[in-house]
């Protein structure tokens, strides 16, 4: 009856995302009356692995045969399965990275487990597990009710609230042998897109449009962005007339974001755009044209010219932070 | 060199998304359906091996009824060989990857192409199911793919701050992001010409769905726009100072 966490590592350490997930594996596992244990694959030190205790787990397993140094997801898969099978975990949640949308399918398919993917609320165990995620790209809320109670949950990321408290987890080495089948990919080399904050995960992001009337003005965004520690993004426009790199471009057919400010500016916010940032918590925006449609979804608004308002901000916020 | 490209009928990104008054299903009145976009990503990369100088035949499949012919019919105008439609609907991720595998499952595909996500449900998990029903590698978010001979692929994926190369042997089933391809206009030639091509109607193999969609909901409203003039630009910083904000 136990819940099970994969923890993702990336390059050896746990991002925020896991402890969203952990923090949903462990509010599960208090509503079931079980403990919440945690399955790490790859090469993660022991303290990383104990400080996994500070958001629910009690044991971590600890896999860690040198054939799945590298990620691939069907032996990370088989991995995760192998462990949820042996300790009789019904329910094994994940986050909705990159890398668990690949595993957690895998997984279900595995486990027969019913998939629930990019859920953003706890699953009612009193109700038949009735759950929530985003649908129509961030246009609708969809009620979800499983017709099992073996379940991989993947949870959205920057979908659910983080709790800690300072206890660590015990840690329990897992012999598991992938088959040689299962290692049917070869990961030749990662191209890192810049040494910036990853857009997926980032708690605040600045974002500009064709406002910014060309690629040589975006210094402004760089200087708030990197005041605030929030990562760049910009719209499909500026992606597509090169002012910014494609992987910066945020929408319908860019990255989807949810996080917990998104700085607009000179973004008039086409449909498409607000597909994929509909979803961040608050959204600040900025634009010359009184009627930009994004102005509808926002929380704080300036209509004004950005190359007046962001040097103002970047100024206010430089007297704050002195 | 068979190529299978699996593809969802979905609303068009433009689409104003009302649902109907019982709150159980999407109001299609008025709304303009679409093959997906990301799966569009798919037929498209096919039809570029072909235009390589590959020798491929690309066939095209959606899980649904009669209402996603036309659908169908404008992947075969882009350049699709031939469609199948399984006739049953499309409940669930685990419903629908189940028909998708059991029709692949003895058709020596070498590449099955989806989208990495649908933009109605949006939840990527059908392609990673039908790679564990098929024994199959599986490469998530692909934003470039080359065959290397007939045996092989090499990709780059999205992965959390870059791109990963990888490669792998065929058959595969490639999840296509934004970069693997253009989107292309069908012609008027490739319209007449995919009033001819065949387009089959299977029945589907009988599996029960493992998750109900139970009704839907707008998302919260705002509590709409607070405006601050531009001179107050620095009460705006404050006040996203004073919500923890940054």
């Amino acid at each position: 009856m136990a819940v099970l966490l994969f923890a993702e590592n990336s390059q050896g350490v746990f991002k925020k995302a896991v402890f969203e997930a952990a923090t949903y594996g462990y509010d599960l596992a208090q509503k079931l009356g079980t403990e919440l244990y945690a399955v790490s694959v790859g090469q993660v030190n022991d303290e990383e692995l104990a400080g996994l205790g500070a958001y629910g787990v009690s044991k971590v397993y600890k896999v860690s045969n040198s054939s799945l140094n590298s990620f691939g997801n069907t032996a990370y898969a088989a991995a995760v399965s192998s462990v949820a099978k042996s300790i009789g975990a019904d329910v094994v949640v994940m986050t909705q990275s990159y890398n668990g949308r690949a595993v957690a399918p895998r997984v279900a398919v595995k486990l027969e487990a019913a998939p629930l993917s990019g859920v953003i609320k706890l699953v009612d165990p009193s109700n038949g597990y009735v759950t929530e995620k985003m649908a129509f790209s961030g246009k609708g809320v969809e009620t979800l009710k499983p017709n099992t109670n073996k379940l991989v949950i993947t949870v959205k990321v920057n979908g659910y609230k983080i709790e800690e408290n300072a206890t660590s987890a015990s840690i329990e080495a897992y012999d598991f042998k992938p088959s040689s089948s299962s290692l049917d990919t070869i990961a030749k080399e990662i191209i890192k897109a810049s040494e910036g904050i990853s857009l997926t995960e980032a708690d605040s992001v600045v974002s500009a449009g064709r406002g910014m009337k060309g690629p040589k003005e975006w210094g402004i965004i760089e200087e708030l962005a990197s005041l605030i520690g929030a990562a760049t993004a910009c719209s499909k426009p500026v992606a597509d007339m090169h002012w910014r790199p494609h992987h910066e471009h945020v929408g319908q057919t860019g990255i989807q974001i949810a996080p917990n400010l998104y700085i607009a500016i000179g973004i008039s916010g086409a449909i498409q755009h607000l597909a994929g940032v509909s979803s961040s918590k608050h959204i600040v925006v900025i634009n010359k044209d009184s009627e930009a449609p994004f102005f509808k979804i926002a929380d704080y608004g300036v209509v004004g010219d950005l190359f007046v308002v962001v040097p103002k901000l970047i100024e206010a916020i430089k007297k704050y932070k002195g | 060199m068979k190529i299978l490209v699996c593809i969802s009928h979905v609303p068009d990104t433009t689409t104003k998304i009302q649902f109907a008054a019982d709150g159980k299903s999407l109001n299609k009145t008025g709304v303009k359906f679409v093959i997906n976009p990301y799966d569009e990503f798919g037929l498209s990369r096919a039809i570029g091996f072909r235009e390589e100088g590959k020798k491929v035949t690309i066939t095209v499949l959606s899980v649904g009824g009669p209402e996603v012919e036309p659908t169908l019919r404008k992947a075969l105008a882009i350049g699709a060989n031939d469609a199948v439609r399984i006739n049953g609907a499309p409940t669930d991720a685990h419903f629908v990857a189940s028909q998708i595998a059991s029709y692949a499952r003895e058709r020596e595909f070498s590449v099955l192409f989806f989208g990495k996500e649908s933009i109605d449900y949006n939840g990527s998990t059908v392609p990673g199911m039908v790679a564990e029903m098929l024994d199959m590698p599986l490469i998530p978010s692909a934003t470039k793919m080359d065959l290397t001979g007939d045996e092989s692929a090499t990709f780059k994926r999205e992965v959390d701050g870059g791109l990963e190369v990888i490669e792998t042997s065929l058959p595969v089933v490639v999840s296509c992001q934004k970069g693997i391809a253009e989107w292309r206009i069908p012609n008027m030639r490739g319209i007449m010409r995919a009033r001819k091509k065949p387009l089959s109607v299977v029945s589907p193999v009988d599996v029960s769905p493992m998750v109900v969609s139970v009704g839907f909901s707008k998302p919260a409203a705002k509590g709409g726009c607070q405006y601050f003039e531009v001179d107050d630009t620095e009460q705006l910083a404050n006040t996203l100072i004073e919500k923890g904000l940054i």
